[in-house]
């Protein structure tokens, strides 16, 4: 028996409307949004866990200056190495930033889209960051433009937002009550006063609240980030959802909070724990039932550049720059036809998809009197290059897919970033405990598929319970899980949905 | 009557455009204050601006040396708390260097 692959809408499965590859992708955050927003993210790396593999973003850092304080936020923090929001080595002005984005278009062409998110708020870096976006609508008119923001300063800047070739604005909103903000911002700057506690949170939200009815009304897309603070905002944050949403936000990005003792944040420092990846399922399966939920996103550095993921930032430097001649004009060109053959590269991939789809339809019609028992959901890690198939080793994943089969079909979950168990051959000298770090971010999954897995790792990978399994190298990731779970069920491995289970979850 | 900004300046800009005086100038390695221009917004504003945006605490001292911004004042974490930030930060990069000659 053939699993249908889910979407985030359990329903369209249930009737078997929207079965497996019919709606082309894993896109749980795309597949059911209106046609005219589709349209619009098709190519946004960030929009799309599909799209991110073919398509690159950057982000420009070129907005220093931040007009409020959050608890997971530390201004003093720079290191090359880290890779979270708000952190960023080198400021930029915006003829830099120009210069550098049409450098990196030039030399990855799959470039779509340039950001600015910071590493301070951009609505508080009002000249620095509407000079870099006039000049790119004018010199680089094939790039998509989008912006995100704390709010505070939104309602005052959407007026010149909308003037450019802006239609997508990210609002982060961790709370709609004061009281919860309270813990969450110590401070924010406002009429020339710097105001603390609740009356701060107070203004935020407000601000915040209104810059989201201001933008949808003029038919900007908006994305909500959230960062789940457990204890702070976790319970809260299904009711931002249900707000936001009621007032036109299109997606639901909740994101764990980063909160390590050494980024020196209040939280870091005061031991606000982060949640496990349970919870943040849990919370974002909460937010699901209100809300399209955005699964996929890397929690990128202020000057990202490349596929999500990966950071190309080094190979673009100021002084790299300065000697790159860039032709914009032909580099146009080249980007055109680039952006055409993924496009048909997506197109190809959906037309075998439907073909596969409609084929199984057909047999699940034959076979379907007979339906599998209400088995428990199991998440399965997948090690993976990109292009929707299993296709990198076990040892050279540096972030695992994660999935969950269920009686209902197969969904994704989201994403669990690791250091890899083994760069190469052998030079593993640190293997050893980088495997234990996989294995403890792979908490929770009962088997783990990739094109190879070595002999090395797979005794441990069993006695952790996570069974390595190398059989469906270059198959389809949907259907491998489904086909896994099915084995999992015929072997008897799979305990029925109502007993009382002892499956260890994440 | 001038304000000034320390060494423990981030370069994060915030305060540089709210001067009503334009007394704040971008310098290696920090930001700085003209002394003959600042009026400590006397005049202007009932809080000097670069102090009220600013968010390093004793970032911006005032002529007798005293912080506009006391410590623990902004981002609510104690001197005690920031020590033991030290010594995280400290132990990582030893952590670091400790991989680094293995």
């Amino acid at each position: 028996m053939e699993l249908p692959v889910l979407n985030a809408n359990a329903d369209n499965t249930a009737k078997g409307g929207c079965s497996s590859h019919s709606c082309g992708s894993t896109d749980d955050q795309l597949s059911h949004l209106p046609e005219h927003i589709r349209v619009k993210v098709h190519n946004h790396p960030c929009y799309s866990e599909q799209a991110h593999h073919y398509f690159a973003r950057m982000h420009v850092a070129v907005a220093p200056a931040c007009n409020i304080q959050c608890h997971y936020c530390n201004r003093k923090y720079d290191c090359s190495n880290e890779s979270r929001p708000g952190v960023v080595s080198e400021v930029l002005t915006p003829e830099q930033a120009v210069k550098k984005v049409m450098a990196v278009a030039a030399h990855i062409p799959q470039m779509t889209v340039l950001g600015i998110a910071g590493p301070g708020d951009p609505l508080a870096n009002p000249e620095r960051t509407f000079a870099t976006f006039r000049e790119l609508s004018e010199k680089a008119p094939d790039i998509k433009l989008c912006v995100s923001t704390n709010g505070l300063a939104l309602p005052e800047s959407v007026e010149e937002l909308s003037k450019h070739n802006i239609d997508h604005v990210t609002i982060t909103i961790n709370c709609v009550d004061p009281d919860i903000g309270a813990r969450i911002y110590p401070w924010i700057f406002w009429k020339n006063k710097r105001i603390m506690g609740r009356e701060a949170a107070a203004i935020l939200i407000e601000q915040q609240q209104k810059g989201l009815e201001m933008l949808t009304a003029r038919g900007i897309l908006v994305k909500v980030n959230s960062v789940m603070i457990p204890g702070v905002n976790d319970q809260h944050l299904v009711e931002v959802s249900k707000v936001v949403k009621a007032k036109g936000a299109f997606l639901h990005n909740v994101m764990p909070l980063i909160a390590e003792p050494e980024h020196g944040t209040f939280y870091g420092l005061m031991g606000q724990p982060s949640p496990s990846h349970e919870e943040l399922q849990k919370l974002q399966d909460a937010c699901a039932g209100d809300m399209n939920m955005m699964r996929h996103c890397r929690q990128c550095r202020a000057d990202a550049v490349g596929l999500l993921g990966e950071d190309r930032g080094q190979e673009f430097t100021l002084d790299k720059i300065e000697s790159m001649d860039i032709d914009y004009a032909a580099a146009m060109v080249k980007r055109a036809e680039v952006h055409a053959q993924i496009a048909r590269e997506l197109e190809e991939k959906e037309k075998a998809r439907a073909a596969v789809a409609e084929v199984k339809a057909k047999l699940v019609g034959i076979d379907g009197a007979r339906p599998a028992a209400d088995t428990q959901p199991v998440l399965m890690a997948v090690a993976t290059k990109g292009g929707g198939v299993i296709n990198e080793h076990f040892g050279h994943a540096s972030e695992f897919l994660i999935y969950e089969a269920s009686s209902n079909g197969v969904r994704f979950i989201g994403h669990r970033k690791t250091t890899p168990y083994c760069e190469g051959g052998d030079t593993c000298g640190d293997g050893e405990s980088a495997l234990d770090r996989t294995i403890r971010e792979l908490a929770g999954c009962e088997a783990v598929l990739c094109s190879k897995v070595g002999y090395e790792p797979w005794g441990p990978l069993e006695a952790a319970g996570i069974q390595p399994n190398g059989e469906h190298a270059m198959e389809p990731i949907e259907e491998a899980v489904a086909a896994v779970y099915e084995e999992m069920r015929a072997a008897g491995k799979l305990t029925p949905k109502l007993s009382q289970s002892t499956r260890k979850v994440a | 009557m001038a304000l000034e900004i320390i060494e423990t300046c981030v370069n994060c800009y915030a305060c540089e455009p709210l001067c009503p005086n334009q007394a704040i100038y971008q310098a290696k390695p920090h930001f700085l204050i003209d002394p003959d221009k600042c009026t400590e917004c006397a005049g202007d504003f009932d809080d000097a601006q670069c102090a009220s945006i600013c968010p390093i605490e004793g970032a911006i001292i005032d002529e007798r040396g005293v912080a506009l911004n006391l410590p623990g004042s902004l981002t609510g974490i104690s001197p005690e708390m920031l020590a033991k930030y030290q010594a995280a930060v400290e132990a990582t990069y030893q952590a670091a260097l400790e991989n680094k000659t293995r």
